[in-house]
């Protein structure tokens, strides 16, 4: 008999706008020992569908239908039942791991009450077996973290620990929410590895709730594709990947950029409405733009560096520098676009800021167009601002909530050209945003009243209404769902290739970049570890850093996952604050020698990538 | 913790240095002088008042003298009660206030973190509506409005309670005082605690307690009580500012010998000394009160290092 | 081109759109005890001005044949007279003028004050901005009141002194909310966006900031200016806020409370007045602060 058994599963929440039907009549059913990928959207009910079968929805929310587990109806039984299940057959774990534990109880004293709670064992034999499942998670001198708070673990750490509480009672499901969207991408692959060995070693089954095909891909034996509350196609997880028969599971696969391809086929962009058909009908090649090498570089960065000054951790301590950016050189030609790639702390983000001179660098030097801009003032900066603009990562936020999208993308025209009569100012930013998507009838809006995608076209319309020749994009698409950010990916391309831009693209999401880049830089801790063009870097990667990164990126490919044989890098990534000496990467490195402890090494010209590292060009084993 | 301690200790110095120079300048600027009675005095027996309080130095000399008495816990003679000292009167005065004090904040905590915690646990409810009604009026109807009223209904109508004074200090008295000068802080404790009991109940690591099957009784007791309380820890500090100034009116209109009367008359008769002793006396335990409750915060918090 | 999602292709008709004040309205014109509360601080205000007119009485006259009378319709004296056989209803309005006077005008003191420090401090950052807020932490920690009650008794009792130093207490609040909103504008991305853009700084200080600071300022207006009130009320109940014969809701408490066993009116009306008006600055306040908060959004 089947573990778990859903059928006609409908969620429903009064809201003071009317009642919204969050999940129809979804049914599955689960073995004992397999693991179920639930892929969705944001708003497709994957999560909710969920949290309703342990009775964790909120106030408003109503689910009817019927969810037996293992004998047992869970929808209708009362609460105290429910509460006996909850932690102890089921286990959950949730999306962010820093705001998912309790920050006030260290670890032991929160694991503790459940071991407690379900199983009545003491003090002692919880601390025990609190200790002995922090090991099987990997922490390491668990028995000393675990009297810690969780503020003194890492992300990853922390994810780690709430899978050891998700456990402490053995439970025969667990329940995994997004676990590992917060996540940098090597600690993500830190944890699906973790997650494989739960399975192997506890025999539970999971139930993964994800936005990301590729971690399904890698994980999952069946997957379920939901949509707007509903199933869309259900069943294991090759026939999903290789005959995906719904046409919104193949627009879905269309829409995600594969790392492991160069093929240019343009992303699916799957309409508003849903009506994902004609999407995934017929593979569209991109329109790249060719970059003119020939010409002199449009930007030029050397040597840059920004150091932040911290508040000191005492009154009269030695006031702590964080070397975000240091010491990058790049240049970037017309018509190119440069993905800027790495883990969280990486300084990509401060990267940008700094050529835009919204943060002042410390050193170094930034050339725009052949002028040198580094120690231009306000006033003379000005001009320059015409010729380079910014697109940022929260569409919201980039938007002034008390302004319309008219004056928003009126603005910038106010500012360089004042002498602009409002006739062909309106006009202008009417032409612009039908550029981008939009039509005149959102002229008179407000920020608040569009969708996340639509508000990014917004920012990309005020970026390029001045008609600049480059654009630095800081994660212009981390925030929107896969098909919103097909849309927005092919926008950019689409006006590169029609304004002739330039592009930084920073993202550290490798798939997205490598689609949209003609040359990408890696970063790590401040420092570029990897330069080479987008191919080049995939196909042979240089750096260890830069082969652990793609390595560790799941792949929407079941059969290429399943042959992954590699250990992810391990540990966290260091602070930038207090970053290793000589080469920063060595204390994950696979193939650190004493020299990279001490010699920081400096970027080097190796089969037309340059790499920082010293043991570029040494032949190794292939693999590993 | 110790060192964190010690350090925040001495970082209210300062403050505390800055409180009696503003007192002490403040009154020596004002117009007016502890002499001014309706009859002139003679100006040699003026001088030789003023020789002997040492009012004929200059002002830093003088504000010198002050700091050093004070390091000695001497609060100088009050010039209107001739032969106490303000230490003597602090001393008298003080233990009366403490106890009103003590017990309005004691009050308001229990009475505020109960109320707001069980309007949170049952948002919306009839509970809830009523906690925050009766917290409005609190918050809306001023000490010096309610203690009159209170009088007026348990003491002159009812004649349940004695209308002022101490009598003979059985706890009696105390009953109103204490409800007027609790009154508001029941009110702002309960809102502030229902309002961070909602916020923390909405997190995220409550909701994991909950995936973890805990009874909702462990759940609040054990995860969610302690982060909801801290902002109304930090809140103690104005608190007791405000029920030590509120004291003020209330021991007024009570009857009740305690520092504030002496305060509010000190004033009144521009007994420099006895004023300067008490805003210094009240100052200094407000600050060392607010230091307190920092210390418990950092002790609480583990997010808090000591540095 | 692009991918347009087709919904967008259908109405070219430009649409009025809501702004966040519009937003903000319909949530409050829904909160029906502050849409009450607000009604009637507006009645309050319009009695206290022609209120005193409808009385045949002056605030400051003495009715030799009705001394400490309680409310009577024939002599018109609505709510009584006092010891001193003046007109309660017209004191208390005269008091609620003076009161609502002196709540405005000492908020504003507080705001433009408050503002100004915690917009600096907030804008400029750094090692300004921890001073400016280390000052802000010290005098915090005074014991405020006292040295309001000392310059009420050593400089004398004149109403400009009381706004000032009203508002000179009160323009800490203010300025840490204020300081805390700048720091938290400044990051945002729609601010580094109009400094990519050039925008000159004031321009981005008057259309950037300063609208969305607004919201917030207008919330702790409402609930500074009861506040304010409470503190004049409280000084003139200790005979230290304004002088005889003219009067505020604090006074008059204090003097119908030294008569409440003989004459319960003279300490009920002015009570119900102060308490009233508390009641609906704190009522729109909280109305306010739901409707206008950003959190909830």
């Amino acid at each position: 008999m089947a573990l778990l058994e859903v059928e006609k599963l409908n969620v429903r929440f009064h809201t003071p706008d009317g009642e919204v039907h969050a999940v129809r009549d979804l049914g599955f059913s689960l073995e004992r020992g397999e693991t179920l990928g639930i892929v969705g959207e944001s708003g497709s009910g994957k999560s909710q569908s969920m949290m309703s079968l342990i009775g964790l929805l909120s106030a408003n929310g109503r689910a009817s239908g019927s969810a037996n587990f293992d004998g047992t109806e869970l929808l209708g039984l009362p609460a105290e039942a429910l509460r006996r299940i909850r932690g102890r057959r089921v286990g959950m774990i949730f999306q962010d791991p820093m705001t998912s534990l309790n920050p006030y109880m260290t670890v032991f004293q929160q694991m503790a009450q459940v071991l407690q709670h379900h199983e009545g064992i003491g003090r002692k034999a919880a601390r025990a077996r609190c200790i002995e499942l922090l090991d099987a998670v990997h922490i390491p001198a668990a028995g000393k973290r675990v009297d810690m708070y969780p503020h003194e673990f890492s992300g990853g750490m922390r994810q780690r620990v709430m899978i050891a509480s998700a456990l402490l009672c053995r439970p025969d499901l667990l329940i995994a929410d997004e676990p590992t969207t917060a996540l940098d991408v090597t600690v993500q692959a830190q944890i699906l590895e973790l997650m494989r060995e739960v399975r192997r070693e506890t025999g539970a089954s999971i139930i993964l709730i994800t936005h990301d095909l590729g971690v399904v891909a890698g994980l999952c034996d069946r997957v379920l594709v939901m949509h707007r509350g509903e199933e869309q196609e259900s069943g294991p997880v090759d026939d999903i990947f290789y005959r995906p028969q719904h046409p919104y599971t193949r627009a879905l696969l269309a829409a995600v950029p594969r790392l492991d391809r160069a093929d240019g086929r343009r992303l699916a962009a799957l309409g508003g409405s849903g009506s994902a058909a004609e999407a995934a009908a017929a593979p569209v090649q991109v329109v790249r733009t060719a970059p003119d090498r020939a010409a002199p570089p449009l930007l030029e960065t050397r040597d840059l560096k920004v150091h932040f000054k911290l508040a000191p951790e005492r009154l009269f301590a030695p006031a702590r520098v964080l070397k975000a950016v240091d010491g990058v050189d790049l240049a970037l030609h017309p018509g190119e676009t440069l993905g800027v790639v790495g883990e969280s702390g990486c300084g990509k983000s401060t990267l940008a800021r700094a050529i835009l001179r919204l943060v002042e660098p410390t050193a170094g030097h930034v050339t725009l167009l052949g002028d040198e801009i580094t120690a231009a003032g306000k006033k003379a900066m000005r001009p320059h601002r015409r010729d380079m603009q910014v697109v940022f990562q929260d569409p919201l936020a980039s938007l002034n909530p008390r302004m319309t999208v008219g004056t928003i993308v009126a603005e910038p025209l106010q500012t360089h050209f004042p002498g602009l009569g409002r006739a062909e100012i309106r006009r202008r930013v009417g032409a612009m945003l039908e550029r981008v998507g939009l039509g005149p009838e959102h002229i008179n809006r407000y920020p608040h009243e569009f969708s996340g995608g639509q508000c990014q076209r917004i920012g990309i319309a005020r970026a390029l209404v001045l008609e600049p020749k480059l654009v630095i994009c800081d994660e212009p698409v981390s925030a929107l769902d896969v098909s919103i950010q097909a849309q927005i990916v092919n926008l950019l391309m689409d006006l590169q290739a029609e304004m002739n831009l330039s592009l930084v693209f920073i993202a550290h999401d490798l798939a997205v970049v490598r689609h949209i880049s003609h040359r990408i830089m890696v970063m790590y801790l401040g420092r570029v570890a990897e330069i080479a063009d987008r191919d080049a870097l995939y196909e042979r990667p240089l750096h260890p850093y830069t082969q652990a990164l793609i390595r560790a990126v799941p792949i929407p490919d079941p059969e290429l996952e399943r042959a992954k044989a590699f250990a992810p890098l391990e540990g966290d990534l260091p602070s930038p604050v207090n970053p290793p000496s000589g080469c920063a990467f060595r204390t994950r490195c696979p193939i650190a020698t004493p020299r990279c402890a001490v010699e920081t090494p400096e970027l080097r010209r190796i089969d037309g990538h340059l790499v920082a590292c010293h043991e570029a060009d040494r032949p190794r084993a292939p693999g590993d | 913790m110790i060192r964190y301690a010690l350090s925040r200790f001495l970082g209210a110095i300062p403050t505390l240095l800055i409180l009696v120079a503003l007192a002490f300048f403040m009154i020596r600027a004002a117009p007016g002088g502890p002499f001014d009675s309706e009859k002139a005095l003679p100006p040699e027996i003026e001088a030789n008042l003023r020789a002997a309080y040492h009012l004929d130095e200059p002002l830093v000399q003088q504000f010198g003298r002050y700091l050093l008495n004070l390091a000695r816990g001497d609060f100088g003679p009050s010039f209107q009660y001739k032969d106490y000292s303000v230490t003597e009167l602090i001393a008298a005065g003080f233990p009366v206030s403490l106890r009103l004090g003590g017990s309005a904040m004691i009050l308001a905590l229990l009475l505020g973190v109960t109320a707001g915690t069980m309007a949170a646990l049952r948002q919306n409810s009839r509970t809830d509506h009523a906690v925050m009604a009766v917290s409005m009026t609190g918050i809306s109807i001023p000490n010096f409005v309610m203690a009159p009223l209170l009088i007026l209904l348990f003491a002159v109508t009812l004649g349940w309670l004695p209308a002022g004074g101490i009598g003979d200090g059985s706890p009696r008295y105390l009953v109103l005082p204490v409800i007027s000068l609790a009154l508001p802080q029941i009110a702002y404790i309960s809102r502030l605690t229902r309002g961070s009991m909602i916020e923390v109940l909405r997190s995220n690591f409550i909701r994991t307690a909950r995936a973890q099957g805990l009874p909702e009784r462990t759940i609040i007791l054990r995860h969610a009580l302690k982060p909801a309380l801290l902002p109304v820890v930090s809140y103690l500090g104005p608190a007791s500012a405000a029920v030590i100034t509120g004291s003020v009116v209330i021991e007024q209109i009570f009857g009740v010998p305690g520092l504030g009367r002496y305060f509010v008359q000190g004033a009144l008769n521009r007994d420099y000394t006895l004023v300067m002793g008490v805003v210094v006396f009240y100052g200094a335990l407000i600050i060392l009160f607010n230091l307190l409750v920092d210390l418990v915060y950092a002790w609480l918090d583990p997010k808090v290092k000591y540095a | 081109m692009s991918a347009a999602p087709e919904s967008m292709a259908a109405t070219p008709a430009p649409v009025k759109g809501r702004s966040l004040w519009v937003d903000a309205w319909n949530v409050l014109r829904r909160n029906r005890a502050a849409m009450v509360a607000g009604a009637l601080i507006f009645t309050m205000a319009v009695l206290v001005v022609v209120g005193p007119w409808l009385s045949p009485w002056d605030y400051a006259q003495t009715d030799w044949d009705n001394v400490s009378i309680g409310p009577d319709w024939e002599s018109r004296h609505y709510f009584g007279t006092d010891a001193l056989g003046r007109d309660l209803f017209v004191r208390t309005l005269h008091g609620g003028r003076i009161s609502l006077l002196i709540g405005v005008v000492a908020t504003l003191v507080s705001l433009l004050i408050g503002i100004s420090w915690g917009a600096t401090a907030g804008y400029l950052g750094g090692r300004v901005d921890h001073v400016m807020m280390r000052i802000v932490d010290i005098l915090y920690a005074m014991p405020f009141m006292f040295f309001v009650i000392l310059l009420m008794v050593f400089f004398g009792r004149n109403i400009l002194l009381i706004f000032v130093a009203i508002g000179a207490i009160n323009w800490l609040d203010m300025a840490r909310i204020v300081r805390g909103q700048t720091l938290s504008l400044k990051h945002k991305e729609f601010i580094e966006a109009a400094e990519a853009q050039g925008v000159a700084s004031f321009n981005i200080i008057r259309r950037h900031i300063v609208p969305n600071l607004l919201g917030v300022v207008v919330v702790y207006v409402t609930l500074t200016i009861p506040q304010v009130i409470l503190v004049e009320s409280f000084l003139s109940f200790l005979g230290l806020g304004v002088q005889e014969p003219m009067t505020s809701w604090g006074a008059l408490v204090n003097e119908g409370a030294q008569e409440m066993g003989t004459a319960p009116w003279m300490l009920v009306f002015p009570a119900t007045f102060l308490a009233l008006t508390l009641f609906c600055f704190n009522f729109v306040g909280d109305g306010l602060r739901d409707a206008l908060d950003p959190k909830d959004r």
